[in-house]
């Protein structure tokens, strides 16, 4: 394969993001003799710093500096970018908040493919790259050929490639920064505002009655909170049930929620999207309960239970209270 | 403001349990749910909003098939003025690329300040909106969550990131933004609001009245092809309790006692 293969790298305040060696991982699915160029852009000393760190897993990195790029605006980055990479280059981007904002205008004004949200990848036939995509929610997959034909930019899925364990490399840092020129862009970043903290802090519970869609009204949350005050846990929930306003933010799970750690994850009602399963860390045992046997969710949990949640959980909360009074 | 929408009709993930059809070629598509795709009925409702405080109108488009005008009356009976149809076989098996085309030719045909979509498809990949906007060299921003009209010429605009972190913006008008499900409570839409709209003739356009080179859509111009559909391994999966409630009940209360979820 002629094309060369290019990984952007996200960093946050000197830090290198996990997806940095992932997307080297990806790189070499794609081609496994393939010695991927690390793209970093950014300003001042962090910039050089995170070059030095992401120059041990790639043997060539390309560091574009400018006061323009301290913060990554997605508008701004796509400029760069355009300006840097050669035609035809195949370039991996991450699937996340940044890679959403980039990626699609990159392929356009690149005239290149544009494959989103890949979580496998077997290889190239002529100018086929082979992936693996999921749809609907993940409940199927597919088998997809993108033509690389003019290169391509493809968006990998945090977490989907294991990184390789290679030896730690003294890569070469080239400074393409004088590609770039000045940066203009009619998106202006302003500040950030995190998220006020709520209630209850559920990264601390050891035990989390989590609801998705599944609750299907506000005024079943009760049942939910009724099984959790019988457990010692506190409710938590995937994203629809924070969109509909039924709980507040502070209690979703999930990539743009918060990550969680507990030693028990009772999903009920919930699909378990990537996203949401993006914020369960520290290998909790999962109970599922859903009334979709196809739900993905079931795929990852450890116990899994067909049935109506609503029906399910007062049972539950009406069984963990004897057997409590049981041990007392 | 003139705002643009550009919606989509897809199956309800949430309504249905997707299975594959024989060939494996094609989830099996007979009995399924079809409804507007999730974020961009809140794209339409953030539009209203945006109007009722502004003035203009709210102009909801879908590149399909007749099958998809249910979704475009829908959107007007929930109050959008207008809706265009973007119709055509050449519009065919178009990928995410093919469909910006399309969108491209509505926009460059009349005058929108604002276009929004919704920040992804069931079956997509978060990219119309993106792609949308370099073709025109508009301004982009995707997984917005709150609007703000700061004067007549520009936004101010949060973006979901991280942790629930929200990134605020300034961004010229014209843009194209992309929606994120929970930006506002979209409004009810009631049989009786369908009725209403249910004889509104809504106009078709294909690709001679949008200006669009017919090579440059559909299946022949699309980048990505599917070979397959299949159900992904499980993995180990999960153990499954079979039994009454009541059953399973007592079951899992012996594995969380197990598993320290109950002391």
């Amino acid at each position: 394969m002629t094309a060369r293969i290019f990984a952007y790298i996200v960093h946050k305040a000197g830090v290198v993001d996990d997806t940095a060696a992932e997307l080297f991982a990806a790189a070499r699915k794609i081609d496994p003799a393939a010695n991927p160029a690390a793209v970093v852009v950014g300003a001042g000393a962090e910039l050089d710093a995170v070059c030095k760190a992401v120059a041990a897993t790639f043997p060539e990195v390309w560091k574009v500096a400018s006061d323009a790029l301290a913060y990554p605006n997605a508008e701004l980055v796509r400029q760069a970018l355009v300006k840097v990479l050669p035609q035809g280059s195949i370039v991996l981007v991450p699937h996340n908040h940044f890679g959403i904002d980039l990626a699609p205008g990159l392929s356009i004004k690149l005239n290149a493919a544009y494959v989103s949200d890949v979580i496998g990848i077997d290889g190239v036939d002529a100018t086929s790259l082979k992936v693996v995509r999921q749809e609907f929610g993940g409940q199927v997959s597919t088998h997809a050929r993108c033509n690389i034909a003019q290169g391509a930019v493809v968006n990998v899925r945090p977490g989907a490639f294991k990184p390789l364990e290679t030896a730690t490399l003294a890569g070469t840092i080239v400074d393409k920064t004088g590609e770039v020129g000045s940066l203009t862009s009619k998106r202006r970043y302003l500040t950030t505002i995190v998220p006020e903290a709520g209630d209850v802090d559920i990264t601390k519970e050891a035990v989390l009655v989590s609801i998705g869609r599944g609750i299907g009204e506000k005024d079943n949350i009760p049942i939910a909170e009724d099984l959790a005050e019988a457990l010692g846990a506190a409710v938590s929930c995937s994203r629809p049930v924070v969109d509909a306003k039924w709980l507040p933010k502070s209690r979703q799970v999930g990539s743009s929620g918060q990550t969680v750690k507990p030693k028990v994850y009772m999903a009920c009602g919930i699909s378990g999207s990537f996203q949401h399963l993006a914020g369960l860390k520290g290998s909790p045992f999962i109970v599922a309960i859903n009334k979709n046997p196809k739900a993905p969710i079931f795929q990852v949990a450890d116990v899994g239970i067909v049935t109506d949640m609503l029906e399910f959980m007062p049972e539950l909360a009406e069984k963990v209270r004897e057997a409590k009074k049981v041990t007392v | 403001m003139e705002i643009l929408v550009c919606a989509r009709r897809v199956p309800d993930t949430s309504e249905n349990e997707i299975a594959l059809n024989d060939a494996g070629n094609d989830i099996e598509r007979d009995d399924l749910v079809y409804s507007i795709n999730e974020p961009d009925n809140y794209a339409v409702e953030e539009a209203l909003q945006i109007v009722a405080r502004t003035g203009g109108n709210v102009t909801v488009a879908t590149v399909g098939t007749d099958e998809d005008d249910e979704i475009l009356r829908r959107e007007m009976a929930m109050g959008a003025n207008k809706a265009a149809l973007l119709t055509d076989d050449a519009f065919a098996g178009s990928d995410g690329k093919g469909i910006a085309t399309i969108l491209k030719g509505l926009v460059q045909k009349n005058k929108f300040d604002l276009v929004l979509t919704g920040v992804q498809a069931e079956d997509g990949g978060a990219q119309v909106g993106g792609m949308l906007a370099a073709m025109l060299d508009y301004p982009f921003a995707s997984l917005v969550n709150s609007i703000e009209v700061a004067d007549g010429s520009k936004l101010k605009v949060s973006r979901e990131i991280e942790g629930g972190n929200r990134e605020f913006s300034e961004i010229d008008l014209p843009c194209v933004l992309s929606v994120q499900t929970g930006i506002n409570e979209p409004r009810y839409v009631g049989m009786r609001g369908i009725r209403q709209v249910a004889s509104i003739e809504i106009p078709a356009y294909g690709a001679a009245d949008l200006g669009i080179d017919r090579k440059t859509v559909g299946e022949s111009a699309a980048n990505l092809k599917r070979d397959d559909y299949f159900v992904p391994a499980l993995g180990k999966g999960a153990e499954i309790l079979t039994g009454s409630n009541e059953e399973v009940a007592d079951q899992l209360i012996e594995l969380l006692k197990a598993k320290g979820g109950l002391q």
